[in-house]
């Protein structure tokens, strides 16, 4: 028996013998749901794949995303060693787009530790302890969620400044309604189970209850609805890149680069298509492995 | 001195003009060491009334008394070491992303219990269920081993009154008649007692010795077991659930 | 009578693949019904009520349904096309389940659901199906027919709306009536209520009744034959009356491991389940 054979009998034993050995079981089998699904695999892929072309971006470019080089100006793809060509400065639009990848997930990863935490922790907060608190919370979170994230956005950056942070600010601002939304309507329904009773019996008190029971529950929607809402995101971000809100030129953002290249579509259409291309291949792989991820974290039929 | 003493009970749910009474005027005591069944059809009350003694249930009247401290608008440590409680729903009682070991030694480490690890092996051992349960969850058991997790649970803090709400109605058959057995044998080791909500005679019968029949909030008799079985009820109400009960068994 | 049985079901197998292989849920079912009732008793995984939806076609990928023979009075079911299984549902053959909460449509009245019922089998006119729903109402022992008629699922007791889906599924007078727990999620004193206007339906009109349950003495009481399954096989059949001379272990075991209110025991036998049941062969209950 090969020691791959054997480490997945311990992944999948009837009986765990340790806490380390449940988790890993449980971990492994959500996995093999996924891996079940060929259009999250895919999505995954391709997000690991932007994901390690950010990473390596110094690595895998062909010339300095910044070097402009007027005499290689609107090169199409292919010509002179510029494999996406060059933009209207002459910079390597290949190179661009690596270095923009780091961008886009520099942009989604704030956005991801601020809304969603922001949004649980209102809405658990909201859903558990009711009456006034769940008001007033209530009510912020509609009064945020009345603004138009791109309206909000011009707001920031008429206040602050242009920049990528502003931007990450203004987006994440909008975004952690929906979050506490759905912790709250998770909450409402699990306060009310007999294993929260059987731990209030217990003496435990509300914020073990909150964060160590209602958490780990709502964590599942939260992430579902995290994935999905990347590539609104990103396309967020594309916008106020677009708008001159977000990343400043000379940074490579992926939006920024489709505004920029807006002037010349009709005769080189290459480059404001191709960071159009990018967008959209990770709004996808994000979407494809949100509805994966809702399969393994919220079964509707038991796969096992 | 007896271990629970309800005098004047009164549950109600709903405000001012809109309020519906749950339980109305209810008394009785429990001796130690008794099993003492509440029966009744559905919204008769019964498990309002252990929910009631728990501290589940906000609104109140009337006086609670347990090993002669009387009960406030809120538990304390003591009590949940004193007195615990086995639901209904196995699918419903454990969280569903805990495994047994977790739950029980949360449970433990709330309660300030030492050597945690030995304890949780004695437990399980105690309901039955060997040590190979310990790491799994939820979704990995029967109804009937997750009824046992839930019985070991309420049995960790070491309590002497444990609230039994219609503990195997959830259960296959075959299995109740283990946790039953289970129960019977728990109660003599431990010298508990057991105040039990059931739907079931049967399962009264078996597991008590005096019960109060309900209906819609109040107690329509109470009665013991001995003249339960021999159908000697005062009430036309209890003699109508016996035959009921009878005539579907037979 | 050389009629064919109302149902002739031969080697019945019902499998679901997962992802660790092939799962069993009925392995080799056989029996026949006739206008009589039939009780199959059997625990939760047992596959008395996958048996149940097997016959009406109710399981859908990616569960198969496999057998020698399955048959309606005759004609095949097991590969007739879903159009014509749509006219038998209701229309021949009609299913009540447990929980009239969970199978009663709550966004519809209850007079809406009938006569959906009654008209997705029979061309009659608006005015015709109310009265025949009104007329069913009152043969299930619902006082206030009209009344009813115009109330929403939620805003009737349990017994009631168990009643209203027997209304429901009896109306397009079908010959054979599945019953999977009717009676389990109701109030004991309820429970016989039910039983009796099931019983008294299904005598007067000539039908078979598949009775599915996991209660062994009620159905003892309330049918002619018993079929007991216990992991997807059917371990032994007997007349009901005959039930307290059952030999198999299992059904032996089941029967004692009840709480009877008149013997009190000091402890319940327990099952010891016995590997060997699982790999017997499924005894037929064909007639």
């Amino acid at each position: 028996m090969s020691a791959s054979q054997g480490l997945r009998e311990w992944l999948l034993a009837e009986e765990p013998t340790s806490r380390r050995q449940a988790r890993w079981a449980s971990w492994y089998k959500g996995w093999l749901t996924l891996r079940s699904n060929t259009l999250a695999m895919l999505g995954l892929f391709v997000l690991a794949f932007l994901i390690l072309a950010a990473i390596f971006a110094p690595l895998l470019a062909t010339h300095d995303p910044f070097a402009q080089d007027l005499g290689q100006r609107l090169l199409a793809p292919g010509e002179n060693g510029h494999l996406f060509g060059t933009d209207s400065l002459g910079r390597d639009i290949y190179s661009r787009l690596l270095y923009g990848a780091r961008i886009s997930i520099y942009i989604v990863a704030l956005v991801v530790m601020v809304a969603p935490v922001v949004g649980l922790i209102v809405g658990t907060v909201s859903g558990y302890a009711g009456g006034w608190i769940d008001v007033v919370l209530m009510r912020v979170t509609d009064i945020f969620l009345a603004f138009p994230r791109l309206i909000l956005a011009l707001a920031f950056v008429a206040a602050l400044g242009a920049g990528i942070e502003n931007a990450v600010l203004a987006i994440s601002l909008t975004a952690w309604p929906p979050y506490a939304r759905i912790a709250r309507a998770e909450t409402l329904t699990i306060r009310n189970s007999d294993f929260i009773h059987a731990i209030k019996l217990q003496g435990a008190g509300p914020f073990r209850i909150v964060t160590r029971h209602i958490w780990p529950l709502c964590i599942s929607s939260l992430v579902i609805r995290v994935t999905l809402d990347m590539a609104g995101i990103i396309l967020t971000a594309a916008g106020l890149g677009f708008l001159g809100l977000g990343a400043q030129p000379p940074s490579p953002e992926w939006g920024a680069m489709i505004s920029e290249g807006r002037k010349y579509i009709l005769d080189y259409w290459w480059v404001a298509t191709i960071p159009g291309i990018a967008i959209f291949a990770i709004s996808l792989a994000f979407n494809l492995l949100g509805d994966g991820m809702r399969d393994v974290l919220d079964p509707k039929e038991d796969h096992s | 001195m007896s271990a629970l003493t309800v005098s004047d009970l009164n549950v109600w749910f709903g405000v001012g003009a809109e309020r519906a009474y749950a339980v109305r005027d209810v008394s009785f005591d429990v001796a130690k060491g008794e099993s003492f069944g509440l029966v009744g059809e559905s919204g008769s009350g019964k498990s309002t009334i252990l929910r009631a003694i728990a501290g589940l249930v906000p609104t109140w009247s009337g006086t609670m008394v347990v090993d002669g401290e009387p009960l406030g608008r809120r538990r304390s440590k003591a009590f949940y070491s004193k007195v615990q409680m086995v639901f209904q729903d196995p699918y419903a009682s454990l969280h569903p992303r805990q495994t047994v070991d977790r739950v029980l030694s949360e449970v433990m480490h709330l309660h300030g219990v030492k050597d945690i690890n030995t304890r949780i092996a004695r437990l399980l051992d105690d309901v039955g269920l060997g040590s190979g349960f310990r790491f799994r969850y939820p979704h990995q058991l029967s109804g009937g081993q997750r009824q046992r997790v839930a019985i070991a649970r309420a049995l960790a803090s070491g309590p002497s009154i444990l609230l039994l709400d219609e503990p195997t109605s959830a259960l296959d058959v075959s299995v109740q008649a283990e946790i039953l057995n289970l129960l019977v044998d728990l109660r003599s080791e431990h010298d508990l007692t057991y105040i039990m909500v059931s739907h079931d005679l049967g399962v009264v019968g078996h597991l008590c010795e005096r019960i109060a029949v309900m209906q819609q909030g109040a107690f329509e008799e109470v009665l013991s077991v001995a003249d339960m079985r021999r159908l000697e009820a005062k009430s036309p109400y209890t003699r109508h659930l016996l035959e009921s009960s009878i005539k579907s068994i037979r | 009578m050389t009629d064919a049985p109302l149902l002739d079901v031969e080697n019945l197998w019902v499998r679901f693949r997962t992802r660790s292989g092939v799962f069993d849920a009925v392995r080799g079912v056989s029996f026949t019904l006739g206008k009589e009732r039939l009780g199959i008793v059997g625990e939760s995984g047992s596959g008395k009520s996958m048996t149940g939806r097997a016959i009406l076609r109710l399981i859908r990928p990616p569960g198969m349904i496999e057998a020698d023979k399955l048959e309606m009075h005759g004609e095949d079911i097991l590969s007739a096309p879903e159009s014509r299984m749509r006219q038998l549902r209701g229309g021949r053959v009609s299913m009540i389940m447990q929980d009239p909460k969970f199978s009663l449509n709550p966004v519809m009245t209850v007079g809406q659901q009938l006569v959906e019922a009654l008209r997705a089998h029979e061309k009659v006119s608006r005015g015709e199906a109310r009265r025949r729903a009104l007329a069913m109402l009152d043969e299930v022992a619902i006082r206030d027919p009209e009344r009813v008629y115009e109330l929403y699922p939620h805003e009737v007791s349990g017994g009631m709306g168990q009643r209203i889906m027997i209304a429901m599924m009896l109306l397009p007078s079908p010959e054979i009536l599945i019953a999977d727990e009717p009676t389990s999620a109701l109030d004991v004193s309820v429970q016989l209520q039910v039983l009796d206007i099931i019983d008294k339906l299904v005598r007067d009109r000539g039908m078979g009744l598949m009775f599915i349950s996991h209660d062994v003495n009620l159905v003892a009481k309330f049918c002619d034959r018993i079929v007991i399954m216990y992991a997807g096989r059917i371990v032994e059949t007997c007349k009901a009356d005959e039930l307290r001379n059952a030999r198999h272990p299992y059904t032996l075991g089941l029967l004692n491991s009840v709480p009877d209110l008149e013997h009190p025991r000091e402890r319940l036998e327990v099952l010891k389940r016995d590997p060997e049941w699982r790999e017997a062969p499924s005894v037929s209950a064909r007639q």
